[in-house]
């Protein structure tokens, strides 16, 4: 079953001159899928990766997410869409620094309010010490290092178990240890769960492990 | 709690100072928009009352009429050259007509004949001039308190005696005048005759204090060489004195005299009551406004603080509205716990001020707690917070989180 589509997708920058970071870009995803994205430095990847996750509207082609067209779809809707269905981490870690990391991994899943309360600081300890973090829980956000920090939004993505994990280089403040541990994640959420990775990694080892890689080049899809 | 809630109340709490601060800017600007408009209202109602003691809500009289051609035809105009007042005399005819009808009205409380003449108060050598006021002593006292203003004597040994006279305190004072002392008192009309001292008042309004006094209506009707009929004034006072000009005009249709209002017969200190009005509404809304930027730029700066927050937030799936409830719930928590300081703030430089003399027939500094500013400051104020938190969550709710992420 194809969980997410990208057919023809195109995108244009015109500051500080019209260029195209996108290109025709069309392939499909299917549920349950270790997909990783790879690519030199400025290929486009971190692009794709805003457009695939539904945050960037401004693009030409279509985007179709769980059988929705997501171009047709309000602001609104789509925060919903992410909400219960995406995962996002990011680049740069980005957790709300006046919270706990407990709150934070909460943030979702109290927005989506599905689960009580309590259950879903159950939840959020379990994904925390999934990713060794127990101890820093009570902790503030701000007061982590790099790495637990990327820690701790991996376990945000991961606490509304939505249909899609996407990362932007989510092991690039990791040392090979706890890259271990968010590849083997990742792994058994597919394998396991059916829950569909999408990563982008400059990790090689990371990648050649993975179900499949898709690779960009110049904002082209040179390998899918 | 709901999470948005729970997010603004982390917000309020991270940031104390910013709270504090633009919690301080609500309570400054409420305190003193109450304290000063309480402070007007205060002042007003002292120089009303002030009024009040020498001047009826309303008053009836003959006006001066100019004369006019006596002979109305149709087609020619008629010029008179020079025209001047009618040489008539300024009495209401039949007194007791008019004042049974006016007495009729609803809203007329106290209806009483006034007769005042113009005198000279003579003791020896010395001469002083001075309004002599003949009064109906039991009415006049409900108009105008004058047992209250009494500091020898009494109001009541004025009853029923033709001879006796209250005067004031500074012509008390000038002439050395006691209580039991005679004095002559000479009219304008060239009458004299000897009165003798019953009470003497003090106002503290020194204009009053050295030139007036209360005698019988019929006392002074015999100053004037006039009958028992002659009055020359009708005073009324009504349930509220806001009204009296609407009813001054009813009174004059109903009855063909001229009818003054309080307010019509001191236009100067109702110029002055006005332009304190203008100034202190204008410095103390300007407050409330500059506090309102204040709190503006305050909630602007933390959203700015927080633009990373909201694009998380959004990628999470908040949306926009959450990200405005998210902070107006921040500028309304402000502004409610402004709103509150505020009030105790403006109770407490009011009672402050209520104990401080400030002398004069005013005394104690004159400010109450007035409810309706209360309410008034309570609102503006939360609807200014409430703004000041809405415009600049708008502006970031409709933010791209990818255009923060990119940077
Ligand atoms: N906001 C922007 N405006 C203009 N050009 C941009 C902007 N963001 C990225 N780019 C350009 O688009 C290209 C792709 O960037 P990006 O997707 O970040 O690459 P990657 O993540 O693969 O390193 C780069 O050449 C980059 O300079
Ligand atoms: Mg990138």
């Amino acid at each position: 079953m194809k969980i997410l589509e990208s057919k023809a997708i195109s995108k244009y920058f015109t500051d500080p001159v019209e260029f195209q970071v996108l290109k025709d870009i069309s392939f499909d995803v299917e549920k349950g899928e270790f997909t990783t994205l790879v690519g030199k430095s400025g290929s486009g990847k971190s692009t794709l990766l805003y457009v695939l996750s539904t945050m960037d509207t401004d693009y030409k082609g279509q985007l179709i997410i769980d059988g929705q067209l997501t171009g047709s779809m309000t602001k609104d809707e789509l925060a919903g869409l992410r909400n219960e269905k995406i995962g996002f981490v990011f680049q740069f870690h980005y957790l709300l620094s006046d919270f706990t990391c407990l709150q934070n991994v909460m943030l979702p899943a109290l927005k989506l309010g599905k689960l009580s309360k309590d259950e879903i600081q159950e939840r959020a300890y379990q994904k925390l010490a999934m990713l060794g973090l127990s101890d820093q829980a009570l902790k503030l956000s701000s007061k982590l290092s790099g790495g637990q920090q990327q820690r701790v939004a991996i376990a945000r993505a991961l606490i509304n178990d939505p249909l899609i994990i996407m990362g932007d280089e989510p092991t690039g403040n990791l040392d090979s240890k706890n890259t271990r541990i968010v590849f083997d994640i990742f792994q058994e959420l597919s394998k396991n769960y059916g829950q569909t990775i999408i990563a982008v990694t400059h990790d090689d080892d990371f990648a050649s492990k993975s179900d499949r890689i898709i690779e960009l080049k110049d904002g082209e899809v040179i390998r899918s | 709690m709901n999470i948005n809630t729970q997010i603004a109340k982390t917000y309020i709490i991270t940031n104390k100072k910013l709270t504090g601060v633009a919690v301080a800017g609500v309570v400054l600007g409420m305190s003193i928009y109450i304290f000063m408009n309480s402070m007007l209202l205060g002042f007003d109602k002292a120089s009303s009352k002030s009024i009040f003691k020498t001047t009826p809500h309303i008053r009836v009289y003959m006006d001066d009429e100019i004369s006019k051609p006596l002979v109305s035809s149709n087609g020619k105009q008629m010029l008179l050259v020079n025209p001047k007042i009618v040489p008539a005399k300024n009495t209401i005819i039949n007194p007791g007509l008019v004042i049974s009808t006016i007495q009729k009205m609803e809203e007329v409380e106290i209806v009483t004949s006034q007769v005042n003449a113009n005198i000279f108060y003579n003791s020896g050598k010395s001469q002083i001039t001075g309004l002599c006021s003949g009064i109906n002593p039991e009415d006049a006292d409900r108009m105008y308190a004058i047992s209250s203003t009494i500091v020898e004597g009494s109001l009541g040994a004025l009853k029923g005696n033709p001879n006796g006279i209250l005067i004031g305190s500074g012509v008390s004072e000038k002439m050395s005048l006691r209580e039991n002392d005679y004095v002559n008192i000479t009219s304008s009309k060239g009458v004299n005759k000897a009165f003798k001292i019953v009470g003497i008042f003090k106002t503290n309004n020194s204009v009053i204090d050295k030139t007036k006094s209360y005698v019988n209506v019929l006392a002074s009707q015999q100053l004037l060489k006039e009958g028992n009929v002659y009055v020359t004034d009708i005073n009324v006072n009504i349930k509220n004195p806001d009204d009296a000009e609407k009813i001054a005009m009813q009174i004059s249709a109903s009855t063909g005299y001229k009818a003054e209002g309080w307010r019509q017969a001191n236009e100067s200190l109702m110029a002055a009551q006005r332009m304190r009005k203008i100034i202190i509404t204008f410095v103390s809304t300007t407050i409330l406004l500059v506090a309102g930027f204040g709190i503006y730029n305050i909630l602007n700066m933390t959203i700015t603080q927080k633009i990373n927050d909201i694009a998380i937030l959004k990628a999470m799936g908040f949306k926009g509205n959450d990200v405005v409830r998210i902070f107006v719930t921040q500028a309304v928590t402000v502004g409610v716990m402004g709103v509150i300081g505020g009030m105790i703030m403006a109770t407490v430089i009011i009672t402050l001020l209520q104990h401080v003399y400030v002398g004069g027939d005013i005394g104690y500094f004159p400010i109450t707690y007035e409810v309706t500013k209360y309410i008034q400051g309570v609102v503006v104020g939360m609807v200014i917070t409430f703004f000041a938190g809405y415009i600049p969550a708008k502006k970031a709710a409709n933010i791209d989180p990818v255009e923060i992420f990119r940077k």
